[in-house]
């Protein structure tokens, strides 16, 4: 996500790491079927959802988190998955309607996998990133 | 096995610089562990191009490595473009096998996402895609500027010069020259396209790829390929996706019969004539071949389109040849025309 948290924020939460700990616990069941109803949330734990036009991009089969790949079918669906929409046909068409569209042109980094399964929110608000990315 | 005589002096990234046209071609990997198979391939192309692809894992069907092949090709006096896909390998294989294959000779990259493979041979396997094809333009590059993913100093660096993929055939067709200027601003120092059928569909990527500077900041090369018979053209349209091969072109392969040299004639005849037709393109540096295990027709091709690789006429100029290899300066602006 691209927010940028207070420093003193990321401080607190980096000299806690019991409390945040507890705190992710709380809140990572309500952030997991929150974000899988409203958009078939994955949970990388670094979420762009923001940058994707509100479109999961985990649920590419390809992972792939910077556009669609050039198997996309001439319907608009997945090449792995026929009966499925290409996840970036639908960020494209999506995103076009946020007045920050212009944020799917971002190269995003890659995953960090140790992150999966953790919450986006917790490792936004305790600065965790990904480390060995291009 | 005996040594060609005129290994390639110019080398793909001077090629580009000179500005000329320039001609690449991708041949079948090896299906055996058989050098003798891969060297006979390149034998046929090799007069005609500034450099040969070699594929990795096309479609998911597994054949010899790209990395050994394209070093076999570089044995040869070869310029290699080694593919190198997301889909079987992660971020550590990719770092130790494109420094492997720079220190043996190979520096022409092309970094793809990968077909997925369920297509393949081997659907049952692991998906890695760990990274995407951007992202492994971004590892390219950083491993290039003499570091590893993990920030430690690679000495010496890789002198590696990658290259990348895209599909102006495949939706969403508006997105496709932005998502090429991501691909240039991940790093990516030459382009080769999908295959064109479908001129008008290409003609109108190639307007808004001009509009967005594109063609000014790195080289594009447009892909092409013969057709050998009406079911290959059937079997591109209907099951390879990504793939558009319009109605017009299927029928005339149908019309050419099953005869083998008729139809062999027909397609070699309408690849020519794509090649002529892009040529009216801007914004074009060259053509990339892809006869899909029939490298037989690219003298044929190359002869009837008056196609001649830039290290042709470049060979003559040494001062061309010999300007500075270590072009450090990032996707440097040049014009280019096919």
């Amino acid at each position: 996500m691209s927010i940028s948290v207070p420093a003193p924020v990321r401080g607190f939460f980096q000299r806690h790491p019991g409390l945040t700990r507890a705190l992710e616990i709380v809140i990572l069941p309500f952030e997991t079927a929150g974000k899988k109803v409203a958009f078939g949330c994955k949970m990388c734990g670094q979420c762009i959802l923001h940058e994707t036009g509100m479109t999961c991009p985990m649920g590419c089969p390809k992972t792939l988190r910077n556009g669609p790949c050039g198997g996309v079918r001439m319907n608009g669906h997945c090449e792995v998955i026929p009966e499925m929409m290409c996840v970036w046909v639908k960020a494209e068409r999506r995103s076009r309607w946020l007045p920050w569209r212009g944020e799917i042109l971002k190269v995003q980094p890659g995953l960090d996998w140790s992150l999966k399964g953790r919450s986006a929110w917790i490792n936004v608000l305790a600065g965790r990133h990904g480390r060995e990315t291009p | 096995m005996t040594r060609p005589p005129q290994p390639f002096i110019v080398r793909l990234d001077a090629a580009f610089r000179s500005g000329l046209p320039v001609v690449t071609c991708e041949i079948a990997a090896g299906d055996g562990a058989d050098s003798d198979d891969v060297i006979r391939r390149a034998r046929l192309v090799r007069d005609h191009v500034d450099a040969v692809n070699v594929p990795d894992n096309t479609a998911g069907v597994v054949h010899m490595a790209a990395w050994a092949a394209s070093i076999l090709l570089a044995r040869e006096g070869v310029d290699p473009i080694m593919h190198v896909t997301c889909r079987d390998r992660n971020r550590l294989a990719l770092q130790s096998d494109l420094l492997g294959a720079a220190a043996l000779g190979v520096r022409n990259v092309l970094c793809l996402t990968g077909d997925h493979m369920v297509h393949g041979d081997h659907p049952g396997a692991k998906p890695v895609f760990d990274l995407d094809s951007l992202q492994l333009l971004g590892l390219a590059d950083v491993l290039r500027h003499g570091r590893y993913l993990s920030g430690r100093e690679i000495k010496p660096a890789p002198d590696l010069f990658p290259g990348a993929t895209e599909n102006p055939f495949a939706p969403p067709y508006d997105f496709r020259p932005l998502r090429l200027q991501k691909k240039v601003e991940a790093g990516a120092r030459f382009i080769q396209t999908q295959i064109t059928f479908n001129v008008q569909r290409f003609a109108a990527f190639m307007v808004r790829v001009r509009d967005l500077g594109l063609d000014r900041r790195v080289p594009i090369l447009a892909g092409v390929a013969p057709l050998r018979s009406a079911r290959a053209a059937r079997y591109m349209r209907e099951r390879v996706p990504g793939m558009e091969v319009p109605d017009d072109v299927v029928r005339r392969m149908e019309q050419a019969g099953s005869e083998r040299a008729r139809r062999e004639e027909e397609g070699i005849r309408i690849c020519v004539e794509i090649i002529e037709q892009l040529r009216d393109i801007g914004g074009l540096a060259g053509f990339h071949l892809m006869p899909i295990h029939w490298e037989e027709a690219v003298s044929e091709i190359a002869s009837r389109a008056r196609l001649t690789p830039a290290r042709a006429s470049l060979a003559a100029i040494p001062a061309i040849v010999r300007e500075d290899p270590a072009d450090t300066l990032h996707n440097r602006p040049r014009e280019h025309r096919a």
